[in-house]
């Protein structure tokens, strides 16, 4: 009986055991296939309608001759990570485990010292103090400790904090929660190129006004704003100048002190680094106190605990260290691409671009483009071979148009259908003559089915047209 | 002192080493940037500046074949711009 009973165990062991290996197998392959099918299916998801003569294939070449992957061109979301940052990366997840707050022995000084070293290339990139950059999780870690931790810092006599409507998600969702507190939040308007005026500003400051944000480089429109005289108006009134850089850092000029600016959130993952850090700028002198969002052991001044990730420290260090070296060669590059896509682009008929006309201020890798009478997303549909986003990725999810976009004063219908295009370090030119190619060949296509269009080339004025029915 | 010769076998390996990265973003730019590194520094006479530039180049070279061995341990499907090779 016993043995028996032994034998049961036994085999149910071993059968327990064959399964868990048949599941890790098919684990493995699962994640094998994943990585190779990671591509969204060929087929076009649009399709003409019956009997017409028109296809989305393109008739100019072979395509079972080419790969699947759609082409990258969505850097404003996120940056591949640039194989140098990898590799210094790396060293930290092979060999240098150490904590770098450590001091007892020589795994945290040799990890404290590599922390050290990116701290001060990513101070370099913004001509900033080492000691003046604390790792955050990423800029909106970092938006938020400066929205809600000045403020609540000097609540006692000041009230007021003044921003832009164009702002990034995280900024205004902390001015709103701010206001919950007692704050008053005054959102300033932006005109028809995104940029927003400075008598505007200067309007809207009162004298118990604590904090002014302002981002540097507009995440959908690419637009930049005058941060000099922001700064400027704010160091004369006394008044803390924090901007969002997320989109601006190493890719224009930033000086923290001749710009007078108090606090600037960087990203890590918008500069070819990796995920999941980030860091803020905060003066020393005049100092810029604040009230911090997370507690605990003390690290980083007392500004924001726990310990740091030194791979990603390091990896977040070496790419802004890189975006100062090839600043040139990648602002070349993705100038003369920019200008290709938008001539290319443009010809189109019933095209505008949206953002600024002036290169000063303007961001050049970031192409926003309204294709009037296509829905954007529509347009997307028929582009399964482009990533490419309608606008932020945060509320790429919802059909509702760009916040962005109507703070510019366009309407509805121009909001819905425009794409942002983002060149970065690694686009190429094959991949921006394929793109011109392709959104010719689909606007054609998308305006040959749009009654709207149809409408437009006889010479109907659509907004005479009385629509029923709503 | 860096002669002419190992600059020049420094380039061949350095470009033969771009070409070998899988992810066709990385070997474009990989491509670019090191044509572009020689073609800037072509005027370089100063000896110490060359074995500067030459040293760096060296541990380039040694990034770069980490880097392209990593990627061809990963592979994904090839992009719509890139044409497929007939042997597959």
């Amino acid at each position: 009986m016993k043995s028996l009973a032994r034998f049961g165990t036994g085999l149910s062991r071993a059968a327990t055991c064959s399964l868990a290996r048949a599941t890790t197998v098919r684990a493995l392959a699962t994640t094998a296939t994943s990585v190779h099918t990671s591509s969204p299916s060929a087929e076009p998801v649009v399709t003409p309608p019956e009997g017409s003569t028109i296809s989305l294939k393109s008739a100019s070449r072979d395509e079972s001759k080419f790969g699947t992957r759609p082409i990258y061109l969505d850097v404003q979301a996120t940056s591949p990570t640039d194989p140098r940052v990898v590799d210094k990366m790396l060293e930290f997840y092979t060999g240098m485990y150490g904590n770098p707050h450590s001091s007892t022995h020589a795994y945290g000084w040799e990890t404290d010292k590599e922390v050290e070293k990116a701290r001060e290339y990513i101070a370099a990139g913004i001509k900033a103090d080492p000691k003046e950059i604390i790792f955050t999780s990423g800029a909106t870690e970092s938006n938020n400790m400066a929205i809600k931790g000045v403020p609540r810092f000097y609540k006692k006599t000041k009230k007021h904090i003044i921003t832009t409507q164009t702002e990034h998600k995280c900024v205004l969702d902390s001015a709103r929660h701010m206001q919950d507190e007692g704050f008053d939040v005054t959102y300033l308007p932006v005109n028809e190129q995104g940029l927003i005026s400075l008598d505007d500003l200067k309007n809207a400051i009162r004298k118990d006004t604590i904090l002014v944000s302002v981002m540097a480089v507009n995440n959908e429109i690419g637009v930049i704003q005058p941060l000099k005289e922001i700064g400027q108006i704010c160091r004369d009134n006394k008044i803390f100048f924090h901007t969002d850089a997320a989109q601006a850092y190493g890719k224009i000029d930033i000086d923290v002190n001749a710009m007078n600016i108090d606090l600037l959130s960087i990203s890590s993952h918008k500069i070819y680094g990796p995920m999941g850090i980030g860091a803020i700028y905060i003066r020393r002198r005049p100092r810029v106190r604040l009230d911090p969002i997370i507690t605990g052991g003390g690290q980083e001044r007392g500004l924001r605990s726990g310990t740091l990730a030194p791979p990603l420290v390091a990896g977040f260090g070496e790419a802004a260290r890189l975006m100062q070296t090839e600043l040139e060669f990648d602002k070349a590059h993705i100038t003369k691409l920019s200008e290709k896509l938008r001539a290319g682009l443009l010809s189109i008929p019933s095209t505008q671009l949206n953002g600024s006309h002036d290169p000063n201020s303007q961001y050049p890798g970031c192409v926003n483009i309204s294709f009037a009478y296509i829905e954007g997303e529509s347009l997307l549909m028929a582009l399964k071979d482009i990533a490419l986003s309608s606008g932020s990725a945060c509320t790429s999810a919802s059909l509702e148009p760009s916040y962005v976009l109507h703070a510019l004063g366009a309407d509805d219908a121009l909001a819905h259908s425009s794409i942002r295009f983002g060149i970065g370090r690694f686009t190429t030119e094959a991949e921006i003559d394929y793109v011109i190619n392709a959104i010719n060949e689909r606007v054609d296509f998308l305006r040959k089915m749009s009654p709207l269009w149809e409408m437009v080339q006889e010479g109907i004025d659509l907004d005479s047209i009385e629509w029923s029915g709503h | 002192m860096t002669t002419q010769r190992e600059v020049l076998s420094l380039y061949k390996q350095l470009l033969n080493k771009a070409y070998k990265f899988d992810n066709y973003n990385f070997r474009e730019y990989a491509k670019r940037k090191i044509t572009h590194s020689f073609k800037t520094n072509k005027s370089v006479t100063d000896g110490e500046s060359i074995t500067q530039l030459y040293n760096a180049g060296i541990d380039s070279l040694a990034q770069l074949h980490r880097q392209a061995t990593i990627s061809g341990m990963f592979t994904f499907d090839k992009l719509v711009v890139e044409p497929l090779k007939k042997h597959h």
